[in-house]
């Protein structure tokens, strides 16, 4: 390469979207399916779970066991391609911000991999300001997002049970898998404590829905990504459904520069780099929408600026980039002596956790607004890099089948001991609603810019006490539940006031959400209540940009609905000629 | 296709069978320093970016010396030796996979060949003779100094800091091995359906589903 050409596709689309994880695949799917034609534009390569998953490999398949890599941060064998640092790839902190920021390159985008934790918001989510007056209400309710997540329910599927709490509404639920016998333990310590524990929700098939994908057979590697499409990947669910039609062109490797405008002010399609051939090229539609992830559709509109748009497109709020908020999260682990020298049987089950804790109090009576809903994990995994790692803390801790030991040592006596630990551990995660607020936020620096050209984000993002107290409460409810069930804090037990107990940093939980939110009123939100910008009738955000607030629960189930609903809106739109 | 034969299709299918055949040829064995390294095949699960970087850590030297690695398998095998249900630490490799996972994580490089110095130079002081040339009474004499993270003397905290290293990367490497997972007695890993806890298992820990989880969990008819 050494001269630089832009190459201007003469297709027209009717849209183009820029991302394909759940927010993308999802607008690709309904647009496609309504006979509309699409060009999909995604910054990674192609991925198919049937073709690239890792799903079954044993541990020796790995030379590295497992062990995580700046490619796969969560693990050799994990779903996701790149992370928290990709090559060439650069962001930035105001000081002391400490955003960590997860970037998936792939078809699909992160959904290959993800918890497949399928949480509705509920009634109190959408207007949190009129319950506690921080943040903002959305300007829609659970009402108009009902409709949305039904369909969703239907059409992707998801295992769960009709409990009744008002704030965690019921849904279409498949049967959940039965618990394990570690989270029988939990369900019953908790419940000592007055803590409920109750079938999680996950996009995970226990029984077949449609043809083109096959039911769970519970290998719990949901996080490799599905060669028989058993969960939900926006790859494998969506994308793939949506390019059948031949009403959608993907161009992978993709990654999108600017969002191109016209005299006046509409958007007329994407500037774009091809990562292969470093060459530029433009494609035009009649839309574009945005899904390339809460700071990457952020990034994009702040780099689209032009003298119509001197703050970058659809801006003129100034909020584009504010009110980034992630999850809240702390964590801590045990083990637990009754389990110890269990009885070994395949114990898999799921990819996750079959139970888990939404959350159960009323944040009145608490020194923090917002609520949490707890994770659980433990039992007998596949034993990978890191397994077992550190027995010199835990062997002569025990007695060991009657016999106290002197902790570390060698030998058929040590080789004893990791037997007799297997499958005894539990875990269990917080992942709670923090607050959007103004100052917290991803903007462009002025100084820096990526391998392609492309200027890059800098965060300014901390934490508040009401995240830190709430980080608190969890490690007090943890250390209770552990209690209750006579085990012993193994981790995450010496977190305190040093270290914000333990509180994750903002983004490591990656529920990036806010950035691009919307409002009623253009002048505290770029966009209106159908993910539609204000000042720019035919361009959309249809990814967690959009989100007010983000609930104590995790966002990909409504950004699917959300998208869902704006992609309808989209065709209604587009049929009626009003864009 | 129904479900039993989907699965079984899973097993022996186009699909995973290509997938398990390439399992076979992952580079681990191939890591120490072997010239032909450049013709590990690509792998459909890796994005080109890591199967070069696979490639380039394949193609590196041995990081160890042959003094090195021969103290390696000697304290492997005292870590985790052949007993009665399984094979030593060599036996599964362990010392190709300490080779690997230096270089994949240089982190482990200074204090692997530090820790393996300190030992030699102990053991030149005490007996005039590196580890490995040392006798069998005169090993085991110097791996109990260091052991034993409690009861270690005066002097010795290095050398346990470095065995504990040894020790988890041992167990590491051994229990994430066809012999180590069968060992440990992982079960899983493999096409089956989840029906709950065994019977025998639930009665033993006084545990019981209740009837709401009977009627609304997915189960499977035990016969299938």
């Amino acid at each position: 390469m050494d001269d630089i050409q832009i190459k201007k596709q003469s297709k027209k689309y009717d849209a183009i979207i820029v991302g394909s994880g759940a927010g993308g695949g999802m607008a690709a799917y309904v647009l496609a399916n309504a006979g509309l034609k699409v060009c999909l534009l995604e910054a990674g390569p192609n991925y198919d779970p049937r073709e690239n998953s890792s799903q079954l490999k044993n541990p020796w398949d790995s030379p590295r066991r497992g062990a995580s890599t700046k490619f796969r941060p969560f693990g050799d064998f994990d779903g996701c391609y790149w992370g928290w640092e990709i090559d060439g790839e650069p962001y930035t902190q105001r000081a002391g911000s400490n955003w960590e920021w997860w970037r998936a390159r792939m078809v699909g985008g992160r959904t290959n991999h993800w918890g497949r934790i399928s949480l509705r918001f509920g009634p109190k989510d959408f207007k949190r300001r009129s319950i506690d007056g921080l943040g903002d209400d959305w300007p829609i309710g659970y009402e108009d997002v009902k409709p949305y997540y039904d369909k969703i329910d239907k059409l992707i599927g998801v295992f769960g049970s009709n409990e009744g709490l008002y704030n965690d509404p019921d849904g279409i639920f498949l049967p959940p898998p039965k618990p394990r016998l570690h989270e029988l333990f939990i369900k019953k310590a908790a419940g000592n404590i007055n803590i409920p524990v109750i079938p999680s929700r996950l996009s995970i098939l226990t029984k077949k829905i449609n043809k083109d994908r096959e039911a769970c057979f519970y290998c719990a590697q949901c996080g490799r990504s599905c060669k028989i499409y058993g969960d939900f990947s926006s790859s494998s669910v969506l994308v793939k459904p949506a390019v059948a039609t031949g009403n959608v062109d993907l161009i992978t490797n993709a990654m999108a520069r600017e969002v191109l405008t016209d005299r006046e002010g509409l958007a007329t399609g994407i500037a774009y780099v091809n990562k292969v051939d470093m060459q530029e090229y433009q494609v035009f539609g009649r839309t574009v929408i945005l899904a390339a992830s809460a700071c990457e559709s952020a990034r994009l509109m702040l780099n689209s600026k032009s003298s119509r748009f001197p703050n970058g497109i659809a801006n003129s709020s100034g909020v584009v980039g504010k009110y980034l908020h992630d999850s809240t999260g702390a964590d801590m682990g045990g083990i637990i002596p009754e389990l110890f020298n269990r009885k070994r049987y395949n114990e898999d089950g799921v990819g996750g956790m079959h139970v888990y804790t939404p959350w159960w109090l009323d944040n009145k009576k608490l020194d923090f607004p917002r609520g949490y809903h707890i994770e659980y994990g433990g039992g007998f995994g596949m034993p990978l890099y890191g397994f077992n790692w550190g027995i010199e803390n835990l062997n002569g801790a025990y007695k060991i089948n009657g016999q106290q030991k002197q902790a570390g040592g060698y030998g058929a006596s040590l080789k004893e001991d990791y037997r007799y630990f297997f499958g005894a551990h539990v875990g269990m995660a917080g992942r709670g609603e923090g607050i959007a607020r103004e100052d917290s936020f991803c903007e462009i620096d002025p100084d820096v810019v990526d391998k392609y050209g492309i200027p890059v984000l800098r965060f300014n993002t901390k934490w508040s006490d009401y995240e830190i107290n709430q980080a608190k409460h969890m490690k007090e409810t943890f250390k209770e539940i552990l209690h209750s069930m006579g085990a012993v804090v193994t981790w995450g037990g010496d977190d305190g006031p040093h270290n914000n107990y333990g509180l994750h940093a903002p983004g490591n939980i990656i529920h990036e959400a806010g950035t691009v939110r919307m409002g009623n009123d253009p002048k505290k939100s770029p966009l209106n209540k159908y993910s539609q910008a204000h000042d720019v009738k035919n361009l959309f955000c249809v990814d967690g940009g959009q989100f007010v607030s983000q609930a104590d629960k995790n966002i990909t189930w409504t950004i699917l609905a959300l998208s869902m609903r704006a992609s309808e809106y989209i065709v209604d739109q587009l049929k009626k000629q009003n864009i | 296709m129904d479900r039993r034969d989907s699965l079984k299709a899973l097993i022996v299918g186009g699909i995973s069978t290509s997938v398990l055949l390439d399992a076979c040829k992952q580079p681990a064995k191939e890591a120490a320093g072997n010239k032909d390294n450049a013709k590990i095949p690509e792998q459909p699960d890796r994005m080109a970016e890591e199967n070069l970087a696979d490639r380039k850590i394949a193609e590196q030297p041995k990081f160890f010396t042959a003094n090195e690695m021969a103290t390696i398998t000697l304290l492997g095998d005292i870590i985790i030796p052949k007993d009665a249900v399984s094979g030593s630490a060599s036996d599964a490799k362990v010392p190709d996979f300490i080779e690997f996972i230096v270089k994949d994580m240089p982190e482990h490089q200074v204090p692997m060949r530090g820790g393996l110095r300190w030992l030699d130079m102990q053991c030149l002081k005490h007996f005039n003779k590196a580890f490995k040339d040392c006798s069998h009474a005169q090993q085991m004499e110097m791996v109990d100094q260091i052991a034993w993270p409690k009861k270690a003397g005066p002097g010795m905290q290095q050398g346990v800091a470095f065995f504990n290293l040894m020790r988890n990367l041992t167990a590491t490497g051994f229990y994430t091995s066809e012999i180590g997972v069968k060992d440990v007695g992982y079960m899983g890993n493999t096409p089956n359906q989840w029906n709950g806890v065994p019977e025998d298992v639930l009665k033993q820990y006084n545990m019981a589903y209740t009837e709401k989880e009977l009627k609304e969990c997915v189960s499977f008819d035990k016969k299938v």
